[in-house]
């Protein structure tokens, strides 16, 4: 094999390694996980990826527990904190996902954006009750799989 | 008679009752908590005169005049598998009869009556009301 010939395989292995990298993000699947976040964020809702938003926005999550849209999710400050360091690790990077303020996933713009298709209907049914509720639609959402693959929309 | 004079001090009979209600540590029965909280009823109230699974029953189904009751997320049959009013998350049973599980760890005993008596009457429950819901829970059948 010459040296262009070497050249080009490498080309074509970092543009399908970086094709592959894309395709999994646009894939939504997130697979940072801690087995606090999921006990403890996971009691009421789904837990959220920490990929969703930024860091700044779950700090603001995290300190504000006892008032947490409209209800007290408070926890031990320990635990609080560790899951805090973990929610920061893993926050957004991308920058679609980092230009928000919003504290809830579901007022980001990229997340209207993306549900924009699905019917007034369907968020008022009683099978979803709450664009909180992920896994209404996106059945393995508990698995961090938001692909769009896996999506059904509840009759 | 020699008298030891921290005993007499309100410091110590705080630090007392705070361990009185820290405890059972680690794994308990529901027993358990019902006596934790006994102690703390009778502390509250020198006139405490026992639990009551029917203050408890009604302390669960009310709403206190605000948008939430117990039965809005465990239904009003706490031996039944419940779900979160607004979030629609599916929530075992809380009756230690149908869930062997409840009210066996004090951390989250604590941890759940503090949020939910936040979130149903806009305050913290007072031992006597933890014990008359815990005796309510303990009276109900799978």
């Amino acid at each position: 094999m010459n040296a262009a010939n070497r050249i080009g395989l490498l080309v074509v292995f970092i543009a399908g390694a970086s094709w592959t990298a894309t395709a999994l993000a646009d894939g939504h699947r997130y697979r940072a996980s801690d087995p606090t976040w999921k006990a403890e964020c996971g009691s009421c809702h789904l837990a959220y990826p920490p990929a969703l938003l930024p860091a700044a926005s779950w700090r603001a999550v995290m300190s504000g527990l006892d008032k947490h849209f409209g209800t007290d999710a408070s926890i031990e400050p320990a635990t609080r904190d560790k899951i805090t360091a973990f929610l920061e690790q893993n926050a957004a990077t991308r920058r679609k996902y980092v230009s928000t303020s919003e504290l809830r996933i579901t007022e980001t713009a990229w997340f209207r954006h993306k549900h924009d298709e699905v019917p007034s209907a369907v968020w008022k049914s009683a099978k979803v009750k709450s664009a909180a509720n992920c896994a209404a639609c996106h059945t393995n959402a508990d698995a961090g799989d938001y692909s769009e693959h896996n999506v059904r929309i509840p009759k | 008679m020699h008298r030891i004079p921290a005993f007499r001090t309100p410091a110590v009979l705080v630090a007392a009752l705070t361990l009185s209600i820290v405890a059972p540590a680690g794994v308990a029965a529901p027993a358990d908590f019902l006596k934790t909280y006994e102690s703390a009823a009778r502390q509250e109230s020198a006139g405490f005169a026992g639990f009551s699974a029917q203050r408890g029953a009604a302390l669960f189904k009310a709403t206190h005049g605000r948008a939430w009751s117990c039965a809005s997320c465990h239904t009003p049959n706490p031996a039944a598998a419940g779900r979160h009013a607004k979030t629609d998350k599916p929530i075992a049973a809380l009756a230690p009869a149908a869930n062997a599980e409840r009210f066996t760890r004090a951390d989250k005993v604590e941890k759940w009556f503090r949020r939910n008596c936040n979130d149903v009457l806009g305050r913290e429950c007072t031992a006597r009301e933890k014990g008359d819901v815990l005796a309510y829970l303990m009276s109900v059948n799978k």
